[in-house]
């Protein structure tokens, strides 16, 4: 087999290793240290935003050049479509191969950077140190400024952790399933400590760059776009609450910029252990709604919980919206004198929508059609929120008030 | 009636000049016609009086506003702008109105120009139209956008594609950045750009990072409308990825799973071979009770083996779950210089805790501490007493109530006991005091005083041991 490898074509290698490199979720490329190119001297900027350069039919964004430096692994994940026992094609790039690739589609203003995974070949450490190699070539040898995201491998020694962070602008590591357990049963040759001790790591080392060395000069930053993480959400039995708990934890503990849900998909060649049904992408939907809540809207991780019905998130309306049918009793409120905080979890009034209403209401008073100019969802909002011009009435004491602001359903498109 | 006439490029720093001339001499909207093109000599028009004296101030979010709104293909957008700043006079909190009809529309606009902006950094396609062996590469692009941004946004290419030439070819507007240096002219006709080999492997790309199992066209097509579709190279094969999507997510589910190939079983032998279950693991394979599950590992304690001193705290803090040791937070930092001051050399102490996981609550982006409770305190009490075992201190130094519930079985009564000596269950000394971290949360008025106690109770363990001798 290793002899038709050397002559698969670079098509037919890209072909192999982006289809294997497709359920990482992740492709953002926001954040990262400004720079540019403008000097001449190499290619490429980082703006603070990410760009998506195009968009798959799944609805995804592609931002990045996401592949696998191989699929070849000796590991043996379950959910995985590269695991050791799946007969899928393999296919192996060199890293001079990865570099030209990176840099050409990127001088056509296709992507914003690139996204290197990995199969783990022989030992961690070899598998690390090829990917590290990539990401050193492409910075010192081709002065190639846009965005790097390296996945690390948990068992990878410190040192080449040390340079990946200090070469790229996001280091990632799955944690994959939402708990201990699922981890173990699915994945047997990962340990959760170990991919948690990665993540401490990656954060104390993160911090130590931020700080400033005794002579005031400032360490290298190390991977300045933050670290992110992955769970894959349908596989083991794990409800909604649970997979929230979760990431509340991860966020916590080592500050992640973001963690990503991942609906599992029917893989090619899957393993006998794992259901085979169409992904539940609304269930996905909810839980990055519920996750920005969480983040954005002051909500704690239990408020969220407690509006699940048995542990999962209701699928018809979105979680803020359930948490205020549960908790009538604080609505409607006064959108003139209410907190901010209160303003926040009024459904259909967004962060941005907010914002406008205290800056507004510092001159005048917010009347019905104000609030719709500002971005206000009215139809959602209505029963809970009274105006000088606006009161809800019976609506904010209708029996059939969930009826009457579930939307109509299918607005996703679902196979 | 005044004609002004705006150039096609420059048009903002144009048109701020214009605007605050007309302001001065205090022409008010209706009696001004704005255009964008050519300006014709006007023989007869008239120099504007300076009615009103000094500079024209504006809130910062005007300009911020105005410098998106002057490339929107709106005719009207130049009136627009010069009719808020003129109503910007009478009320300068107007932007702060968000309920404004003008100011919403205003934005509206902004947004739409900023939006088009930020498709055109996205959606622009180079192709390769250089000579082999040239110094720079050579790329060009044809791009046909919804208003006027070419010159907004060619400070991003200029910024991104620094190391090679390139021109970008718009209806309205072409843009050529050659050897560093960026030169705007007039529009021109869609050129004839050669083949290039690289959109191959972009397809190739782009048709396999595709999902077929979770296909949502209509997202897509929110974020990446039909209009720009035609001068995208990877836009052609969306309609048979769509079309052939469903069949290849059922054929997927309906493959019956294949035998593993043989590597795999070899390999995985060969992996459980190499694997060992170290002891010092022990501790963080510990279920006694649910603090593990939140925490990044268990924290052991450190120092000689054969400490005559053993200093007791209450659990690890968000420092120590990170680093896996034991007093290395704001408490163990200040623990470490009040201890320096008694005369107390840490290294010579076992330091450890009462609770060997990190227990807190999340909130946001941090973890907040809190007390481990009584069956917390005495499932781990199990891991202290192996400590106490193996190392066999003469003296125990309990900081704080949980450790010394863990110690002596009563938590009551802290501040009255604090500086005494009690025993273990087994007879070992126990000097009991705070936890440093107790210190820290003191007002600075009390801080000192107690400070100066915690230093005392330190100096008395070092006193104790030095009796023994």
């Amino acid at each position: 087999m290793m002899n038709i490898m050397g002559k698969m074509s670079l098509d037919r290698k890209l072909a192999i290793l982006s289809d294997a490199a497709k359920y990482d979720a992740s492709c953002a490329s926001s954040g990262g240290q400004r720079r540019d190119s403008k000097d001449g001297t190499g290619i490429g900027s980082v703006t603070g935003s990410g760009i998506c350069h195009a968009y798959a039919p799944d609805g995804r964004c592609i931002s990045l050049l996401k592949i696998l430096m191989t699929n070849f692994c000796i590991y043996d994940c379950a959910y995985c479509v590269n695991r050791v026992s799946s007969n899928v094609e393999r296919a192996r790039f060199s890293p001079e191969e990865v570099v030209e690739l990176t840099l050409e589609f990127y001088r056509r203003n296709y992507i914003e950077g690139l996204f290197l995974s990995s199969g783990i070949i022989r030992s961690p450490d070899e598998t690390m140190g090829d990917m590290v190699r990539i990401a050193r070539l492409l910075r010192h040898e081709h002065g190639f400024r846009g965005y790097v995201h390296l996945k690390t491998i948990p068992d990878a020694a410190p040192e080449l952790i040390e340079e990946a962070g200090l070469l790229a602008d996001r280091l990632s590591i799955n944690v994959e399933m939402p708990t201990d357990a699922a981890v173990q049963s699915y994945a047997p040759e990962k340990s959760p400590g170990q991919i948690r001790k990665a993540m401490a790591d990656v954060r104390l080392k993160r911090e130590a760059g931020k700080e400033r060395s005794h002579t005031g000069r400032r360490a290298a930053r190390f991977a300045p776009a933050g670290q992110s993480t992955q769970m894959i959400v349908g596989a083991d039995g794990a409800d909604d609450s649970t997979i929230l708990r979760s990431a509340t934890r991860l966020y916590s503990g080592y500050k992640l910029s973001r963690v990503y849900y991942s609906a599992f998909s029917p893989i090619p060649d899957a393993s006998a252990a794992l259901p085979l049904v169409k992904p539940p992408l609304m269930r996905e939907h909810r839980l990055y709604q519920a996750d920005w809540l969480l983040r954005f809207y002051g909500f704690d991780v239990e408020e969220i919980a407690g509006a699940t019905r048995g542990g999962h998130l209701d699928l018809e309306v979105d979680p803020k919206l359930a948490w205020a049918l549960g908790n009538r009793h604080l609505f409607p409120v006064a959108v003139n004198r209410a907190e901010r905080e209160m303003l926040l979890r009024v459904p259909g009034l967004g962060a941005k929508t907010v914002k406008r209403v205290l800056e507004t209401r510092r001159h005048r008073e917010v009347r019905y059609d104000d609030l719709r100019r500002m971005g206000a969802n009215l139809r959602q909002a209505r029963p809970f929120i009274t105006l000088p011009d606006w009161r809800p009435g019976a609506l904010a004491e209708a029996v059939d008030l969930r009826a009457r602001v579930v939307a109509p359903p299918e607005q996703l498109q679902l196979i | 009636m005044r004609t002004v006439v705006l150039p096609e490029t420059g048009t903002f720093a144009a048109w701020r000049d214009e605007a605050r001339a007309l302001l001065g001499a205090g022409v008010p909207p209706e009696d001004v016609l704005w255009q964008r093109g050519e300006a014709e000599a006007d023989l007869f028009a008239e120099a504007l009086p300076q009615v009103f004296g000094g500079e024209v101030r504006v809130p910062k979010g005007f300009v911020d506003l105005a410098r998106w709104v002057v490339w929107h293909r709106d005719p009207e957008r130049f009136a627009r702008l010069y009719a808020a700043l003129w109503a910007l006079r009478g009320n300068r909190h107007l932007l702060e109105d968000r309920g404004d009809a003008r100011v919403a529309r205003l934005d509206r606009m902004a947004k739409e120009v900023r939006r088009d902006r930020h498709k055109m950094t996205a959606f622009l396609r180079f192709r390769d139209v250089g000579e082999v062996g040239a110094a720079r590469r050579r790329f060009a692009a044809w791009f046909e956008p919804s208003h006027f941004i070419l010159e907004p946004a060619s400070d991003f290419f200029v910024k991104r594609f620094g190391d090679m030439d390139w021109s970008i070819f718009t209806p309205d507007l072409s843009a050529h950045f050659e050897d560093g240096r960026l030169r705007l002219a007039p529009g021109e006709a869609r050129p004839d750009l050669p083949e290039d080999a690289a959109e191959d492997l972009w397809r190739t790309y782009f048709r396999n990072i595709f999902n077929p199992a979770r296909l949502k066209v209509k997202a897509m097509q929110a974020e990446m409308p039909r209009k720009y579709w035609k001068n995208m190279p990877e836009a052609a094969l969306i309609p048979e990825l769509v079309a052939g999507a469903q069949a290849l997510a059922v054929e997927m589910a309906a493959a019956a799973p294949t035998l593993a190939p043989a590597r795999a079983a070899r390999i995985g032998a060969r992996l459980r071979e190499g694997r060992e279950v170290p002891d010092a693991e022990s501790l963080s394979a510990c279920r006694r009770c649910p603090l593990w599950g939140g925490a990044t590992q268990a924290v052991p304690g450190e120092g000689p083996q054969d400490a005559r001193l053993m200093v007791v705290g209450e659990q690890p803090g968000d420092r120590e779950d990170l680093e896996g040791r034991p007093f290395v937070g704001p408490a163990g930092q200040l623990f470490d210089a009040v201890a320096a001051r008694a005369g107390l050399d840490r290294r010579q102490a076992w330091v450890t805790n009462a609770v060997k996981h990190f227990k807190f609550a999340p909130r946001g982006k941090r973890r907040i501490h809190q007390a481990p409770n009584r069956g917390e305190i005495r499932h781990c009490r199990w891991w202290l007493d192996l400590e106490r075992e193996q190392v066999k201190p003469e003296l125990i130094l309990a900081m704080g109530a949980t450790a010394v519930e863990s110690l002596t079985g009563d938590r009551a009564g802290l501040m009255a006991r604090r500086g005494g000596v009690e025993r273990t269950e087994d007879g070992v000394p126990v000097l009991i005091t705070v936890h440093p971290s107790y210190l820290l949360r003191l007002p600075a008025s009390e801080r000192v005083a107690a400070e100066a106690l915690f230093e005392a109770d330190l100096r008395r363990a070092v006193e104790m041991l030095g009796a023994g001798d």
